[in-house]
């Protein structure tokens, strides 16, 4: 496997998850700013899938075209490479972050220029893509409106689908009027914390951009591998300014985002933005295949990424994950990402299917506290629209993180223990009768309060009852084994 | 039918009432009910927790205990859970053709409590008497996990006297999730914080849930802020009769 570094920056580096959890919840405004979004995305989701009859049938028809088409993936990206060399496109294989931002960066300086525009994209942000081409002396500009946001701040993003979703919108007004002079147009003097007036800035701001740029770089929601069309699916237009304005287009794309035909592709369009924005149809639906003469960019380039998805769909439970349509409704019901936001997964993936992607594309050992960082709750699978069973991949990250540690921890010793004393009855009752003898002795008027030790995190918050003066197996031996005994 | 209870050690250890409780109700049903003395743990620490081959011996144990029984009945929706969709993974990942189908044959007999009366004794009126003002907790895994509905609901409704009232963002977890309590303490505190604010505003006397797992770390969290509030599992209060708790 290679080194994360090679990888891209899939993982920032940040502290590891419950540390980085502990600061994110003393930030009140976050929480504040993330319920109220959350739970709106949440309510709107609802309402449209419940609209539809066939919502389950359409969750499993994805789920089993992802899976088949995972299989034949080989075949599936052979055949789009055809199609879209066909079509007038080229394009280009990456193994890796480094490769893909190599030939990203000779791509944009074969065309002499040194500005991009960008579409909000998350295979780019996987790959350090902006970074990569700021090295390289190439200013790459972020369009879509949340990811602007992020650039200005010089901040990270937090949520896939709404990366400014830790911003409220009067630290929005505040970055918009200190930091769009610096990147083009400023913001007009004066500027409110209206939505409408927040937008109208944006779009001055950005419009001098897409006027002027020469080349756009962009991610892609769907391939369809048997005519080669691109799809990119979004909400504000100014995705589609970048792919029609430009002369060159670069496009990246994840390799498993390739649909072998376009009946394929129409159950995804009915369930992506149903499950991300809460929307029935996403306003502006992108698609193009190669190029055309007099219509739209002249050159089109297709890099098709892995950077650890090989190694992911080798994995029999964990594979499951690559069906991901990156619609984010696991986030926006996730009880943990509610109160802890994106940033404290440290990874441009976060939330429920960050803790179960980040992993894999890096190497469980690099990102070992992510698959603990879940309750298992479930509810991240109740909603995911291609059936991705997070909480059974999270159980099965969890079993290789502890692998990878060979056992050589306090825990695995303590559970080792623990396996023996609950895999014998009397073990166990003498296990019992201590623990009824050691509870009852800290307890005040049958409950136990604060602890020092390991047991500190959670007796912080919360009393623990002592335990009763005999189990329940005592109890029943004492009271009902004769009378069991006489009947049998 | 012979019926066997599975406490589970978490219940024998901690809250041998609700055993206690399931044994009462089932009896005055008309059904006797065995305690198998061999039974120890499903293994759902370990296996949540990554230790998979230190849950298999667990695996064995179970199957081989419950060898026998037409209904293995469990005041747990988690260990139930874990017995249904676990135990078949771990038999097949570490164990021989033996215990794969011991597992197989066990499996499909093991009940979550409600699940037991409403489906397989098909009774929702229990006999019980409970006049307080009780809500219920729809825990993770009786929700998203056995997919219970409303079959506590229904259990409940039948109590005599209750006054059973909603619990608002109730299919939201607790915080609890095992290990992840004390892994992620805080975050598990923050989603800890909300529910039992969920559950003061109902103003119920009770708070009731088919996992006392849950139970513990909603009530320890209202017990630490002073608050009243009894956290019960529901088998307690299926239990209650006119001449009060057994």
């Amino acid at each position: 496997m290679n080194a994360p570094s090679s990888r891209g920056v899939v993982w920032l580096g940040s502290p590891a998850f419950p540390d980085a959890a502990r600061e994110a919840l003393k930030d009140t405004r976050l929480r504040a700013n993330l319920k109220r979004a959350t739970s709106t995305i949440r309510d709107k989701r609802l309402a449209v899938a419940s609209e539809l009859d066939d919502w389950e049938a359409l969750r499993d028809a994805a789920a089993a075209i992802k899976k088949c088409t995972a299989r034949h993936l080989d075949h599936y990206l052979v055949e789009l490479e055809a199609s879209v060399t066909a079509a007038g496109g080229t394009v280009h294989w990456a193994c890796d972050a480094a490769e893909a931002n190599r030939i990203v960066t000779e791509l944009v300086r074969a065309t002499g220029e040194s500005e991009v525009v960008k579409i909000k994209s998350m295979a780019t942000q996987e790959i350090g893509l902006n970074e990569h081409l700021a090295e390289a002396g190439i200013t790459a500009y972020e369009t879509d409106l949340a990811e602007l946001i992020v650039q200005l701040g010089d901040d990270r993003p937090s949520h896939i689908l709404v990366p400014a979703i830790h911003r409220n919108r009067t630290e929005v007004r505040d970055l918009f009027a200190a930091e769009m002079g610096h990147w083009g147009q400023p913001a007009p003097e004066g500027l409110t914390d209206e939505p409408a007036d927040l937008a109208e800035a944006a779009r001055r701001h950005l419009r001098e951009k897409f006027l002027t740029a020469k080349v756009a770089v962009s991610g892609a929601n769907f391939a369809v591998a048997d005519t080669g069309t691109v799809v990119v699916v979004e909400s504000e237009g100014n995705g589609r300014m970048c792919l029609t304005l430009p002369d060159t287009l670069i496009t990246v794309m994840g390799i498993e985002k390739v649909v072998p035909t376009w009946s394929d592709l129409e159950v995804f369009l009915q369930l992506l933005p149903r499950s991300s924005t809460g929307e029935r149809m996403n306003p502006y639906t992108s698609t193009w295949t190669g190029t055309t003469e007099g219509d739209g960019p002249s050159a089109f380039h297709l890099v098709l990424l892995d950077n650890g998805r090989t190694d992911t769909l080798a994995d029999t439970v964990g594979r499951q994950v690559l069906g991901c349509i990156r619609c984010s409704a696991c986030l926006n019901v996730c009880p943990v990402f509610e109160r802890t936001g994106g940033h404290a997964y440290g990874s441009v993936y976060p939330g429920p299917i960050g803790a179960v992607l980040t992993p894999q594309l890096i190497g469980v050992e690099n990102a070992a506290t992510l698959p603990f960082a879940s309750t298992l709750c479930g509810a991240c699978y109740d909603a995911c629209p291609v059936k991705i069973n997070i909480p059974e991949v999270l159980a099965h990250l969890r079993a290789e993180a502890v692998e990878a540690k060979n056992g050589h921890t306090a825990e695995a010793l303590a559970m080792r223990a623990a396996g023996k004393v609950l895999d014998s009855p009397r073990l166990l009752a003498a296990a019992q009768k201590a623990a009824s003898l050691g509870g009852r002795a800290l307890a005040r008027r049958g409950t136990i309060g604060r602890l020092p030790g390991p047991m500190h995190g959670w007796s912080d918050t919360r009393d623990t009852p002592a335990p009763p003066a005999e189990s329940f197996r005592t109890w029943w031996r004492k009271n009902r084994e004769n009378k069991e005994g006489e009947q049998s | 039918m012979r019926i066997a209870l599975f406490i589970t050690c978490f219940n024998d250890t901690m809250f041998p009432g609700t055993g206690r409780a399931v044994v009462s109700v089932l009896e005055r049903l008309g059904h006797t009910v065995e305690f198998p003395q061999e039974q120890t743990c499903c293994g759902q620490m370990h296996f949540n927790t990554g230790y998979r081959p230190d849950a298999v011996p667990l695996v064995a144990r179970f199957a081989r205990t419950f060898a026998g029984y037409d209904a293995v009945v469990t005041p747990s929706a988690s260990c139930a859970g874990m017995a249904r969709e676990n135990h078949p993974l771990l038999a097949a990942d570490y164990g021989h053709a033996q215990l794969q189908q011991q597992v197989a044959d066990v499996v499909p007999r093991v009940h979550e409590f409600t699940e037991f009366l409403t489906d397989v004794l098909g009774v929702t009126d229990v006999g019980a008497s409970f006049p307080h003002r009780v809500s219920y907790h729809p825990t993770c895994h009786s929700l998203r996990g056995l997919r219970l509905g409303d079959r506590p609901l229904e259990l409940l409704r039948a109590v005599k006297g209750i006054d059973l009232v909603d619990l608002p963002d109730a299919d939201s977890c607790c915080g609890f999730g095992g290990t992840f309590a004390v892994k992620n303490a805080d975050t598990s505190a923050a989603m800890l914080a909300d529910k039992a604010d969920g559950v003061l505003s109902t103003r119920a006397e009770v708070l009731c849930a088919a996992d006392n797992s849950c139970l513990m770390h909603i009530g320890g969290g209202l017990s630490r802020r002073g608050s009243s509030v009894r956290a019960m599992h529901l088998a307690e209060i299926l239990a209650a009769t006119e001449g009060g708790t057994p």
